[in-house]
């Protein structure tokens, strides 16, 4: 893999013939697709995303308000890269990678045009630890020293595409990110920071089968429709199902080590909250701020949507980035629709043919392009990461078969289906239980048996029965009432009632709730089998299932999701079902 | 400044200016008609053969004689504390027979976007003194929540109770609303002139009026022109801002009508592939900002054709905006005013602006099982209409009932009944108290035993 770094001499000078919107033409510039260009008197910034003749077509990542044909355009000889380095974590960048607080100092509260600002701070000193020494083989990928970022311990790398040679001096000490840490015995000098396109995916050693599922402390993900390390997972919903909420959600407890969290041309006001509420959420394995293993890319909807377009990129690279040195990485993209529908812009001011509903033909190419970024990897250094992507997809008017719903459906092997009427019913997370699934469940198998219970895959398969053979009963009812059901089956409907609201339903609000661990869905799904063991024998028994439904010692399971320390109360909800149904027993 | 009377195609509100020197992109052009009158517009594509300029007035009048004077800036917007007050038209010219407004300020219509960095998260609770609203979709400043309505049904009089009635807790702040109609009728804009006369606060009001019979394009700048005031107003003034825009339909369709005068790929039914983004840098100028002292809310209106929730304007709209208000015919049809339907409606920024520190401690908790209780009686009315009453069990009978009682006691109010937060939240304990308690399994026990009528009584015989 070659970067394109080495011709970085400006090249002769163009002009812009045409503006229209996002999207100029220039001609007389020796480019070559994908370039970044500075366009204007102003140098703003913008890639060359198709080439006609003399005609060169610039994507422009700001306002193009006021530029006239004839303005001069250069040509950078880059492709569009991120910088990568100590300095990342707890950063807030827009869609190219500038980061939003060093633009407020720049150009005060309103985002303006024409202000660069490099990715990672060029000032700041780190404590270089060497990892290394003199006489060492290294090569492309090699870890050769680290710095303690946040409580996340960053592992300076070299670019994957370096040349392999041994190190000749290597020292530790405080350095600014540009300033040489490594020499090789070749001359070669490398310094903390690398720079990668962000179109071009990292490297790795080999693409693994992931066979861990991330943990997410959601109990409808993990335990219905569990994720894997390194896997896709798909959001569809309308608007007002919560997709935010579940991405935030996802964001916050998902046991993934760090978290590239993409607002891609999503609500202002929503990357707020982020910003106030992450910094003073607690990591619920280390206890150190949330903030110190985020990185967070806003494109608010209002930014430019060139900038949009580059946005999910920036993000995946940074992803990959952190995967090299051996983390596990979970990256959210909210919403990956918004950004179809920037290069549905773009496309359709390029006078492109466009394909469905006016998305461009490479609609489906780019979708998959962008999944097949994530996996669980051996990377060049010999060391397992992964990256796991989850997409939020938001389908106009909800409806699921429109192009980029479909499209990334056949790419993903996760499918959270939201669906508006269990948010309209407060039924959250309003994941249907019905249209959802998870590929993953065969390779998670053994991860269940071994880290939460034998019996845990079994109870999982038995409570997705129930809800099925509800949904059939469900339709019965709708027509006769459920008096009318045989007695096992009135049973049915009142499990099934207990699994939805006992055990689907979660409040991301409440202190105790938001985050319930894999131990805790194992004892209340065993609680649930139990009472509907006891139920299912009591009707065998005789016993009326009105007064099977009155049991009043269930009525308390719903309260346990609200305790902490929770045992001692579900064992005693247990002792008390088990009293009640007794003396039915034997009443009956 | 250079005319050009180089006009080559007019097509739709669209000029094609040939052979002019370099024009700047988004560019304000003066059209001169023969008799001299001027019309405005602005270039929408540029380059050394072409200049295209979308003119915001009708293009009646317009030739290929007529001169086209390019101004060499973009369209600016003078701005000034003594516009509290004023009616200026959908393009900005007063129009209520006072003079021209003095600027303290000209600022660029578009306005640009604020940095996410910079913005700070709305949390301050806005009562409305509507139960369903800030019982269930509570308001919060610095919040962008639009009225989803249909034809016919009364969105205004919802639009103008909230504006009289919106206010902060315990707060005397500097406020102001920014109106802005777009394209709707004559009447419908006295409907709220009056209302604004009556109650006093057009002194702190600036109107912005393109009515039906007004240019179409102009619709394209007026919710830009009432933004930037609104922006000035609250950041520069600091002064809290409620800005009503109605009716974002029509400004849709000004913008339909554009995509296809430049024979434009379209989108869903026609509509421009970049409305998202168009409606995007008019709802997105709303919140708040570190340090500064206003503030942006908005409540833009809508009414979706047909009624439909998934027609690209209602769903475009709600997937930018912080939730929505859903007005509903049937609703409309029993005579329940005002007609919210809370199970479609929502408030995002809810959780932001409730609980012990902003209104109550149970807010959130009574607001999901009222809202889950009603789904589930309005879901036993289907099942009643084939089945009949008498074959609900128990349970379902006492949901079903609670379904009416929500409908009349909680959604139903006066025209200027102000509800506390407090009235909202014992209004609807009174309702859930018609519940067997163990049905109310999404409140935990502390507060069911400190607000449940029947316990709270208990507490205070002890």
């Amino acid at each position: 893999m070659e970067v394109k770094d080495k011709k970085s001499k400006e090249t002769k000078q163009g002009m812009l013939k045409r503006i229209a919107g996002p999207v100029v033409t220039a001609v007389n510039l020796d480019a070559h697709m994908y370039d970044v260009v500075k366009v204007g008197r102003e140098e703003l910034m913008g890639e060359v995303i198709k080439i006609q003749g003399d005609n060169t077509i610039i994507q422009v990542y700001e306002d193009t308000s006021g530029i006239r044909p004839g303005e001069p355009v250069s040509n950078t000889g880059l492709s569009l890269a991120v910088e990568l380095g100590p300095g990342l974590l707890t950063s807030i960048y827009d869609g190219i990678q500038r980061p939003l607080s060093v633009l407020v100092d720049k150009m005060g509260d309103f985002i303006q045009r024409g202000v660069s600002a490099p990715g990672l701070s060029h000032e700041k000193k780190w404590a270089f630890k060497p990892l290394v020494k003199t006489g060492d083989k290294v090569q492309g990928g090699s870890i050769i020293g680290e710095v303690q970022e946040t409580n996340i311990v960053h592992k300076v790398m070299l670019p994957p595409n370096a040349k392999p040679g041994s190190v000749k001096t290597i020292k530790g000490g405080e350095y600014t990110v540009e300033e040489t840490v490594c020499i090789l015995d070749d001359g070669r000098e490398f310094p903390m920071m690398q720079r990668w396109p962000v179109r071009v995916p990292r490297p790795v050693k080999e693409k693994l089968n992931p066979i861990i599922p991330l943990i997410t402390g959601q109990r409808i993900l993990d335990g219905l429709f569990p994720i894997a390390k390194g896997g896709t997972a798909a959001i569809p919903g309308p608007f007002g199902s919560g997709k935010t909420v579940t991405q935030q959600q996802l964001a916050k407890w998902s046991d993934a080590e760090i978290v590239v969290y993409i607002g891609c041309g999503e609500r202002g006001n929503e990357m707020t909250e982020v910003l106030t509420e992450f910094p003073h959420l607690e990591d619920p394995k280390t206890g150190k701020p949330l903030m110190e293993r985020t990185v967070l890319i806003a494109n608010t909807s209002n930014m430019p949507v060139a900038a949009r377009e580059a946005s999910v990129y920036t993000g995946i690279t940074i992803a990959e980035y952190f995967r090299d040195m051996g983390y596990d990485v979970s990256l959210m993209a909210d919403s990956t629709s918004r950004w179809a529908e920037a290069m549905r812009e773009i496309s359709s001011r390029l006078e492109e043919m466009p394909g469905e509903e006016g998305y461009p033909a490479y609609l489906a190419a780019r979708l998959s392009e962008f999944y097949e970024r994530a996996g669980l990897v051996k990377t060049l250094n010999g060391g397992d990461g992964s990256v796991s992507v989850i997409g939020a997809v938001s389908p106009p008017g909800g409806d699921f078969s429109e192009p980029v719903t479909q499209n990334t459906l056949r790419i993903v092997k996760v499918f959270w289906a939201l669906d508006a009427k269990l948010s309209q019913r407060r039924h959250f997370p309003s994941i249907n239980w019905l249209n959802s699934y998870s590929l993953y469940l065969d390779s998670l198998h053994d991860w269940y048996d071994k880290e939460v219970s034998p019996e845990w895959n079994k109870l999982r398969s038995w409570a997705m029965e129930v809800l099925q053979k509800e949904a059939e009963l469900q339709e019965i009812v709708q027509l006769v009432g459920s008096d009318a059901l045989p007695e096992a089956e009135q049973v049915t409907i009142e499990v099934a009632r207990m699994i939805r609201e006992v055990f689907l339903q979660q409040n991301a609000y409440d202190a105790v709730d938001t985050f319930c661990s894999m131990k805790k869905q194992y004892d209340m799904m065993k609680a649930i089998r139990m009472y509907a063991d006891l139920a299912y024998a009591a009707q065998v028994a005789g016993v009326p299932p009105t007064q099977i439904n009155a049991v009043k010692s269930k009525n308390e399971l719903p309260q346990i999701k609200f305790i902490k320390d929770y045992k001692p109360a579900l064992d005693k909800i247990g002792k008390d079902m088990d009293a009640e149904f007794n003396a039915l027993r034997s009443a009956a | 400044m250079k005319e050009y009377r180089t006009i080559n195609k007019i097509a739709g509100p669209l000029l094609f200016v040939e052979r002019t020197e370099p024009i700047g992109y988004g560019e304000l052009v003066n059209i001169i008609l023969f008799d001299g009158s001027v019309k405005r517009g602005q270039v929408l594509d540029t380059s050394d053969e072409l200049v295209v300029v979308q003119v915001f007035e009708s293009t009646a009048g317009i030739g290929r004689d007529s001169g086209v004077r390019f101004t060499g800036e973009t369209i600016k917007m003078p701005v000034g504390r003594e516009m509290l007050g004023r009616i200026l038209s959908g393009g900005g010219k007063p129009i209520d027979g006072g003079p021209e407004i003095l600027p303290e300020k000209r600022l660029d219509i578009t306005g640009a976007a604020i940095n996410p960095y910079a913005r700070a998260s709305p949390n301050e609770f806005i009562q409305t003194g509507i139960s369903t609203i800030d019982g269930t979709n509570t308001l919060v400043r610095g919040q962008k929540l639009p009225i989803f309505s249909g034809a016919g049904l009364p969105h205004n009089t919802i639009a103008l109770q909230i504006a009289r009635q919106a206010k902060v807790l315990g707060a005397k702040e500097e406020f102001a609303v920014v109106f802005a109609a777009m394209g709707i009728t004559k009447e419908e804009a006295n409907y709220f002139m009056q209302d604004f006369e009556r109650t006093g606060a057009l002194e702190r009001a600036v109107v912005f009026l393109n009515l039906a019979d007004d240019p179409a394009v102009e619709r394209i700048i007026t919710p830009r022109l009432a933004l930037t005031t609104a922006e000035y107003l609250a950041f520069d003034l600091g002064m809290h801002v409620l800005v009503i825009l109605t009716d974002m339909t029509n400004y849709c369709e000004a913008l339909r009508q554009i995509g296809a005068a430049r024979e434009e790929v379209p989108g869903r039914r026609g509509y421009p592939g970049y409305m998202y983004t168009d409606l995007a840098s008019i709802y997105e100028r709303a919140g708040l900002i570190k340090g500064r002292k206003g503030s942006i809310t908005q409540f833009p209106i809508l009414t979706m054709p047909g009624d439909d929730i998934t027609h690209p304007i209602p769903d475009l709209t709600g997937y930018i905006t912080e939730g929505q208000i859903v007005v509903s015919r049937d609703l409309h049809r029993k005579g329940i005013y005002p007609p919210i339907n809370v199970l479609p409606s929502l408030s995002r920024l809810m959780n932001l602006g409730i609980g012990a520190k902003h209104t109550r401690e149970d807010h959130k908790k009574v607001s999901d099982q009222l809202y889950a209780a009603y789904a589930e009686g309005n879901d036993l009315r289907g099942l009643v209409a084939i089945v009949g009453k008498d074959a609900l069990s128990e349970r379902d009978r006492t949901f079903l009932e609670f379904a009416d009682l929500f409908e009349n006691r909680f959604v139903r109010q006066g025209y200027s009944e102000d509800r506390t937060i407090f009235n909202t939240l014992d209004i609807g304990w009174d309702l859930l108290s018609t519940l067997p308690v163990e049905q109310l399994v999404r409140i935990d026990r502390d507060l069911i035993n400190k607000y449940h009528p029947k316990f709270r009584n208990e507490q205070k015989k002890e």
